[in-house]
């Protein structure tokens, strides 16, 4: 392959929108009230349509015969790139949404950047997905206040969600070999210049919804070399499942 | 109010309904208007509910990411229609809440056709070609029901489902067209999903009790008998044409009627279903009264959480 | 704890700038702001609107269908409010 970084970036970007689809694709049918499961459900869709823009882009540039449904569902569980946050578990609804708000807010300034970058293709996915993810932090950061800042018992389980997800969020500045050539590329976003931002945004709006800002400063990564935790393999045997048990078949 | 007035109201109200009058939310009606109208809605909007569970089984596992967002658009479709049908039923005086304590009681039925399970991908196709098919063979007429909401919500859900079907039957195209492992696939769903289908249109008429009252109020424009008939005459040709086989050995054309001759539907697992015995009635139950226990503190959260915003701001405004 | 239940709202949608807007249903949320964000999710999903509005339905007051007659039966005589009342030969142009 002759774009073997760019295609490699993109699986980056896009594997976070696939991974946090299919999780809140879980809960379509089972949100706490109706009108809130169609919002998580437009989540979703607004995702996989993101995920089907990168992948497609991929394929173009693979330009071996791979379609998007090759790359989205026939790789290897380590061979996806996505950062560990957003493959957690649906465990309550103070858990999706809080993942779904600390992934928000990075997505956000990371279109943001995205959209200057000098592959046109990309600037041009990142420009229309801005607007989606504008409204998913909208939408998230809502939520993260009203549990907060609603009775004991959600401020306890949002706080449990953030304490338990926080681990996850250093790893979304963490810059790989590949991101480093395509910033170097004036290609990729640097997220090592999001950082700072990101945690006054977040902070800022925990301390709306009277939460406590988490002190730990032992953060988990790996997803982006392709070591996840143990609930991606699950996640994906779902995923994978029709195209691993029918190969080479259309749908 | 004399019984006089009333039974004088109540031919007024009849009158208006023969002049295809609509009506509205604050109207007078006959107190079995307004129960039979919750009833039939709520069991309609309980139906459409429950039906994101047997699709919603199958979106993490779409074989495509094409088919992932067309499976999640209509699953989310149905929960729309779901809440149209409940705003449109709370007119009527009932709390949506109030609506789910019956279903989840036990007390409010929906389409038994939800309590099969979908076991293969070749499901989807099925139900969306076959359960829309007949879903929208039932609802179109209702476009011209005479309670007001019940209409209107009734054009909206029938707009929006027209993708529905559609979606289902390329599904099935897609299959039958494939691998003879595919193939098999969509053979298998169309013999576990036709005789359903048939009696989600609803018992015989001669053993359908609410029948002439619903015509007269135009809750139903055609009899069981006669929508299951168009069914079967519009869907046996769709098979047809993919190289599907219907599984009835009796199925055939009669020239001098103009119509398909079927064989004898089992109405014994029907009723068993209805009562509570089919495959999945159990779990589809726990899977509704758990999202909505595992709900309650997330809604009483919001609840609370508005309160205390209009709190604030009645504050600043002293 | 049980609390209150989620207030409903009546949505108005305007499909395009120059139409008004009308009255397309009623959803549950807990404040305006939810209820804003819920009818753009079940209300414009497909591109119905360009701008919302809501109203929490107790707000609303409705005329009784019981005072119809007083109401809106004294309009209904009325025809020299409409053009076709007057007389005009035929050869009269634009008017």
């Amino acid at each position: 392959m002759k774009n073997k970084n760019l295609y490699n970036y993109i699986l980056g970007i896009a594997d976070n929108s696939l991974i946090l689809g299919q999780r809140m694709g879980e809960l379509c049918g089972h949100g706490p009230s109706l009108e809130t499961d169609i919002a998580c459900t437009n989540i979703s869709l607004d995702l996989f349509g993101q995920v089907r823009s990168y992948f497609q882009y991929a394929a173009k540039i693979a330009g071996d015969g791979r379609t998007e449904d090759d790359i989205a569902m026939l790789r290897k569980e380590r061979e996806y790139k996505n950062v560990l946050l957003v493959e957690q578990p649906n465990t309550d609804f103070a858990f999706t949404l809080g993942r779904q708000f600390l992934f928000d807010v990075y997505h956000l300034a990371f279109l943001s950047e995205l959209q200057k970058s000098s592959d046109l293709t990309l600037s041009a996915i990142a420009n229309k997905c801005i607007k989606e993810v504008s409204y998913h932090e909208r939408f998230s950061s809502d939520w993260v206040k009203r549990l907060g800042d609603g009775t004991e018992e959600s401020k306890q389980k949002m706080q449990d969600a953030i304490n338990s997800l926080w681990t996850y969020t250093d790893e979304l500045f963490h810059q790989t070999e590949v991101d480093k050539a395509m910033v170097e590329e004036g290609i990729g976003v640097d997220v090592t210049q999001l950082k700072e931002e990101y945690y006054k945004k977040v902070s800022q709006l925990l301390e709306e919804a009277t939460l406590d800002i988490p002190e730990s400063k032992w953060f988990q990564k790996g997803g982006k070399e392709g070591i996840h935790t143990e609930h991606l393999g699950y996640l994906l045997s779902d995923l994978q499942y029709m195209q691993r048990t029918y190969p080479n078949m259309e749908w | 109010m004399s019984e006089e007035q009333i039974k004088n109201l109540e031919e007024q109200f009849e009158a208006r309904i023969a002049r295809d009058e609509k009506i509205e939310p604050k109207d007078w009606m006959p107190e079995k208007y307004r129960k039979t109208h919750i009833r039939q809605m709520s069991q309609h909007a309980h139906s459409e509910i429950i039906g994101m569970l047997p699709e919603g089984n199958w979106i993490t596992r779409a074989p495509s990411l094409r088919r992932k967002v067309a499976l999640l658009a209509k699953v989310q479709d149905e929960a729309g229609h779901g809440l149209y049908l409940y705003s449109a039923t709370e007119t009527l005086g009932i709390s949506r809440d109030e609506m789910y304590e019956q279903l989840h009681s036990g007390k409010a039925k929906y389409s038994s056709i939800f309590n099969y399970p979908t076991i293969t991908w070749a499901d989807m196709g099925a139900i969306g070609w076959l359960v829309d098919g007949a879903a929208i063979i039932n609802q179109v007429p209702l476009c011209n029901t005479s309670y007001g909401p019940y209409a209107r919500a009734m054009i909206r859900v029938c707009k929006e489902e027209s993708f529905h079907q559609r979606q289902g039957y390329e599904i099935m195209i897609k299959l039958a067209n494939g691998t003879p492992e595919q193939k098999e696939m969509a053979q298998d769903a169309l013999n576990r999903w036709w005789w359903p289908s048939l009696m989600m249109l609803g018992p015989t008429d001669d053993v359908s009790v609410h029948t002439a009252q619903s015509m007269k109020w135009k809750l139903k424009r055609k009899s069981n008998d006669d929508l299951r008939q168009q069914f079967i005459d519009q869907t046996v040709p769709q098979a047809e044409l993919i190289g599907l086989t219907i599984p009835d050995p009796d199925l055939k054309w009669n020239e001098e009627k103009g119509c398909y001759d079927f064989g004898e539907i089992n109405w014994d697992e029907f009723w068993q279903v209805v009562k509570g015995h089919g495959p999945m009635n159990k779990e589809r139950m726990k899977a509704r009264v758990g999202a909505w226990e595992r709900g309650e503190w997330v809604r009483d959260a919001a609840m609370v959480h508005a309160e205390k915003k209009q709190e604030r701001k009645q504050k600043q405004a002293v | 704890m049980a609390t209150k239940n989620w207030p409903l709202w009546e949505i108005f949608v305007r499909s395009k700038n120059g139409l008004e807007h009308r009255h397309c249903g009623s959803l549950h949320a807990s404040d305006a702001e939810m209820a804003l964000e819920n009818a753009r999710d079940v209300y414009t999903r497909r591109n119905e609107g360009v701008s919302i509005w809501v109203v929490e339905s107790k707000h609303i007051t409705a005329s009784n269908p019981e005072n119809n007659g007083e109401l809106f039966e004294p309009a209904q005589d009325k025809v020299y409010r409409h053009p076709t009342f007057y007389d005009l030969p035929d050869e009269v142009k634009h008017m």
